[in-house]
């Protein structure tokens, strides 16, 4: 592994100059390396970072990309991660255009990282955190052994992707001007009705003497607080303590923590004193998880971001001579719809779309009013803000958001995509892929189905205890997957010290079993030999299920209808 | 094994180093003891040995504050000294997957389940020729189960193209079991998964403890020749045996007269001679070697659609690397497939990926079987097994022919070991209690009158791990003679 050279490094420079120029955003500095395959194949379980710390379970995907890699060789073009300074990978197989290519396509993926705000944790170098990570387990494995700390790593893992990422991102970007003024809303909201249990025409005299201040301060606010707050205190004294208390309390509301910050606080186990430095494990790993999320539920429009500008930039580049089919044919191959499945970097051509739309002016009020479809389609008002709203786009939205705002008729018309749906044939006993429908809210919906979206899992406090650690699954029309809630849950358990349940909801079997034969038979009686399943599984009947870890056995009950 | 990051200065190193250094000082000292030398000297000297046996011993000794449980002490070391961390890459603290299956025994011990898994099977894509098998494993954690815990294969997708609407674009068998093994592309092509077979098989034995084989008959010779440091030749050579030129070169002292006390011998004073110089030699050394030819049989009928044939060929990889093992890499595969009628296909990638949509004759296996080894004449040079693998599910309740073409080949057979894998007919049916196979398998009394040679397993799909596959494995190649119950 080694820096590119000064050359080169130069058209890299070259490349930021011209995407800046452009109206990219990103820092100073970036480092590129040239990897030779087998460095690739090593970097792939760190997720790129070369300093994460070390697990045996990344070794054996090691071994299995090794060979998995002699039977087919393959490399990924390039690795980027975000770090500060942001870091790029490049095969040592690559020709020098494809490179110059891919800083085009790696720049778009830096200015990502740095703007968009779902990463708006990930702003300080995450290489140096997982070093000083990475000792402090290195240090751990020599205290206690390395058994013990892998154990304890792989139990904090088993949990890591039910962290609470929406409530850290919360905190950083909550617009100042939403806060609530503290105290005045805490005497109206929590203090009068609940402490001193004063409501109806009482409760409207404070707020008519409240009205009276304003207006004798001339609506000044502040001003406004500060008299409002001596009348409280001389009228009750207790007022100011409470608040604080109040306030303290709130801040340290354990609702909001998410399970493995709940076990590393209050676990007793982890607590005694010779479990203590458990507790960093918990956390570095927790803080890993936290740190590649945002990479997870905005890598579609990452994609696309990134394919958008080598497209725009590469093409005007003086490399590109010469080179021009080779460059159509990797470009077209990489972000073509597949047949069945999804392509992510297929959906440069929604950022086109859209970019389109704008300039059009199709994202105005006005359009939307006009009900004519000639009209419609005629309407070009040339904005030339299309390149505006990508940028908006890059800075607010995730996966989520890009596909279900912006996926429409029109795009699934143009490219002739289609929903696929599945039908069981009984007699051949085969499930059958057909095209179901070129619908975009179909289409969509079943694109927003296969993004990543962990469940959510949280701890039901009223049912915890010293000795039992009671989480609960919201359903949200997918069960568990139950091959791997055994390992989870004993990991759990020896981690909580006590034993463990967990509530979710599955499939009602027996209902299930009635419900086939009642299609089956439906299909027979009009001489037909398959069944939709799309149309079983929306008829599905959930059971609410509890599971109970103890002593390293798991025991299952129904609990009734969910 | 310690992952540290940076180097340890090697106290104990130290600690060896001083008490040699000591040895003599402190003689030394007592020689000068007596004589009479300058008071301030002995001071100096005194000083000098009493600071040599503090560092002696570890450096905590020395001084107790001086903890090495301080975070940053390694730090401070390096930068004060400006001594270079050697940072181990990645590549050299990769374990080996020996060292991974150790681990994962262990986890036995403390009680967790088992991680590791080594049975599967990839198939390439591109070339579509090749089929490798990889070690894996999961991470467990709580996660949405897009087939809702019904089996069902693949999810609904999007897709892009041209097309009607109601148009069907492609098909899968229903799957009915929870354990996959691995992708199962359809792609022509003929290559083999030879390489990797020795190692899967050491592997293999060591995680599961396979049993190893008892009696390897020594058919045809095989004649392996190798050349190893067995021989001794005097006077010159390639290694000197160093304990026998000794041996030789006392004995000559003693012949001249040279030693006087056995007990006390100077090497200085021995003589030499050139002769008695006794060197260990490269020779040809012949090896008598067993080989064995596996039958690996299975039924490929339409009813056997995707897991089960996974499984079957899953578990016949296994079987087949472990005999390569034992056999030192001396065992040939042969493929039969089977439905109505048996074929022998070339390598394992057909054997693996071929399907047909038929119905079921075992015994037409079994024929095959007997007639390539008497054409071939392999019952005469080679140890026989063979092992079948199917769904149990045959056209006769009776299975005469079956029953007479397994009396021809227990005669020659070193282990017959018959596999079946119960499943449900249809989507949502349960597995049978006994398939047609077992049932006049079981009825005919072969079992007992051949209990050495002929063996069989039967197990649910729904239940088929990886461990299950293995104990099936076990069983079909144990020692055990079964008893007869009246």
């Amino acid at each position: 592994m080694e820096l590119i050279n000064q050359r080169t490094k130069g058209i890299m420079e070259r490349c930021k100059a011209i995407a800046r120029g452009q109206g990219l955003q990103f820092d100073e500095n970036t480092l590129e390396y040239i990897v030779t395959s087998r460095d690739m194949i090593k970097l792939s379980p760190k997720i790129g970072i070369p300093t994460l710390y070390d697990y045996w379970v990344d070794d054996i995907t090691v071994i299995q990309d090794t060979g998995i890699y002699k039977l087919q060789p393959h490399n990924p073009f390039e690795t980027v991660v975000n770090t500060r300074p942001a870091i790029s990978y490049y095969s040592d197989n690559n020709q020098d255009w494809i490179n110059v290519m891919l800083f085009y396509h790696v720049i778009a993926h830096v200015d990502f990282f740095q703007n968009n705000d779902y990463f708006g944790m990930t702003k300080k170098d995450f290489k140096g955190k997982a070093l000083a990570d990475k000792k402090i387990i290195e240090k751990l494995r020599e205290e206690h052994g390395t058994k013990q700390v892998d154990y304890i790593i792989e139990f904090s893992r088993g949990l890591d992707n039910l962290v609470g990422y929406s409530t850290e991102l919360e905190k950083i970007n909550f617009p100042h001007s939403l806060k609530p003024h503290s105290k005045l809303d805490f005497y109206f909201d929590v203090f009068l009705p609940i402490h001193k249990k004063i409501s109806g025409p009482e409760f409207q005299k404070e707020i008519e003497a409240f009205n009276r201040y304003r207006e004798q301060c001339n609506g000044d606010e502040g001003k406004t607080e500060a008299v409002f707050l001596e009348a409280i205190l001389q009228k009750y004294p207790e007022f100011l303590e409470i608040s604080i208390k109040e306030k303290a309390k709130e801040e340290k509301n354990k609702e909001k923590l998410d399970i493995m910050q709940y076990i590393a606080e209050y676990s007793p186990f982890i607590n005694k004193k010779e479990n203590i430095w458990m507790k960093s494990v918990i956390e570095i790993v927790r803080d890993t998880s936290l740190y590649f999320r945002p990479q997870i539920i905005s890598n579609i429009l990452n994609e696309s971001w990134a394919c958008y500008w080598h497209q725009e930039l590469f093409i005007n580049d003086k490399r590109l001579k010469t080179h021009e089919t080779a460059f159509s044919k990797l470009d077209s191959g990489t972000t073509t719809f597949p047949k069945v499945g999804l392509n992510p970097y297929a959906f440069v051509e929604l950022l086109r779309h859209i970019e389109e739309k704008a300039e059009k002016g199709h994202f105005t009020y006005e359009f939307m009013k006009i009900k004519n479809v000639e009209e419609r389609k005629g309407y070009d008002k040339k904005t030339g803000r299309g390149r505006e709203v990508l940028f908006f786009i890059r800075k607010h939205y995730n996966n989520f958001d890009f596909i279900n705002d912006f996926l429409d008729q029109e795009f699934v018309d143009k490219h002739n995509l289609y929903a696929v749906g599945r039908r069981l044939n009984f007699s051949t006993n085969k499930i059958q892929f057909y095209i179901k429908s070129r619908d975009a809210l179909e289409y969509k919906q079943m694109i927003i189905d296969q993004l990543y979206h962990p469940p959510e899992v949280k701890i039901d406090f009223p049912k915890t205890s010293e000795n039992t650690l009671y989480i609960a699954h919201k359903f949200e029309g997918k069960p568990l997957l139950r091959k791997f809630i055994n390992m989870t849950m004993i990991g759990t358990e020896y981690l909580w010290g006590g034993n463990v349940k967990l509530e979710t909801s599955e499939v009602d079997m027996d209902n299930f079993k009635d419900l086939i034969k009642k299609k089956k038979d439906e299909a027979l009686a009009k001489t037909k030999q398959t069944i939709d399943l799309e149309e079983v599984l929306s008829e599905l009947k959930f059971n609410r299920v509890l599971y109970t870890m103890e002593n390293k056995k798991l025991s299952r009950e129904v609990m009734g209808v969910s | 094994m310690d992952n540290t990051l940076f180097w340890k200065p090697n106290y104990p190193k130290i600690k060896s180093l001083f008490s040699e250094q000591l040895k003599p000082m402190i003689g030394y000292y007592s020689k000068i003891e007596g004589k009479a030398i300058d008071q301030e000297l002995k001071q100096i000297i005194a000083q000098d040995i009493a600071h040599a046996m503090n560092l002696s011993g570890t450096h905590e000794d020395r001084n107790p504050d001086f903890s090495n449980d301080r975070f940053y002490n390694s730090g401070d070391f390096r930068v004060m000294q400006h001594s270079y961390s050697l940072l181990l890459s990645t590549q050299s603290s990769l374990k080996t997957i020996e060292d991974l299956l150790d681990m994962d025994k262990e986890r036995e011990k403390d009680g967790l389940p088992k991680k590791i898994r080594i049975g599967n099977l990839v198939n390439a894509k591109k070339d579509g020729n090749k089929v490798i098998v990889v070690p894996t494993t999961t991470e467990d954690k709580l996660v949405h189960d897009p087939t809702y815990g019904l089996g069902l294969a693949g999810t609904a997708t999007g897709g892009a193209g041209d097309g009607e609407i109601g148009e069907v674009i492609g098909e899968v068998p229903v799957n009915l079991g929870e354990h996959g093994f691995g992708p199962g592309d359809a792609e022509s092509g003929s290559h083999d998964i030879e390489s990797k077979t020795y190692e899967l098989g050491q592997m293999l034995s060591k995680k599961f403890n396979l049993p190893n084989v008892n009696e390897k008959r020594m058919k045809r010779a095989i004649i392996r020749e190798k050349h190893d440091l067995t021989d001794i030749n005097k006077g010159s050579g390639q290694i000197l045996d160093k304990k026998a030129t000794l041996k030789e070169i006392v004995k000559r002292n003693i012949g001249i007269g040279r030693l006087k006390d056995p007990k006390n011998i100077n090497p200085l004073d021995l003589i030499v001679d050139p002769k008695s110089k006794i060197y260990k030699i490269l020779s040809k050394e012949t090896d008598y070697l067993a080989a064995a030819t596996v039958f690996l049989v299975r039924d490929y009928s339409g009813s056997m659609g995707g897991t089960p044939s996974q499984t079957i060929c899953t578990q016949h990889l296994f079987i087949y690397s472990w005999l390569k093992y034992q056999y030192e890499k001396l065992a040939t595969p042969r493929f039969i497939l089977h439905d109505t009628e048996a074929i022998e296909v070339p390598d394992f990638h057909t054997y693996y990926n071929k399907s047909a949509a038929g119905g079921t004759n075992v015994s037409s296996s079994f024929k095959k079987v007997n007639e390539i080894v008497e054409k071939e004449g392999l019952a005469r040079d080679y140890n026989i097994y063979v092992f079948y693998g199917g769904d149990g599910d045959d056209w006769t309740k009776t299975g005469e022919d079956s029953i007479n073409e397994l009396e021809k080949m227990v005669k020659y057979s070193s282990r017959i070991g018959l596999t079946v894998l119960r499943h449900g007919m249809g989507f949502l049916e349960s597995a049978p209690n006994e398939t047609s196979l077992e049932g006049y398998i079981k009825s005919s009394g072969l079992l007992e009158k051949y209990s050495n040679i002929l063996k069989m397993d039967a197990f649910n799909l729904n239940e088929a791990t990886e461990e299950r596959l293995i104990a099936g494995i076990k069983k079909l190649v144990s020692e055990e003679k079964l008893k007869v119950t009246n």
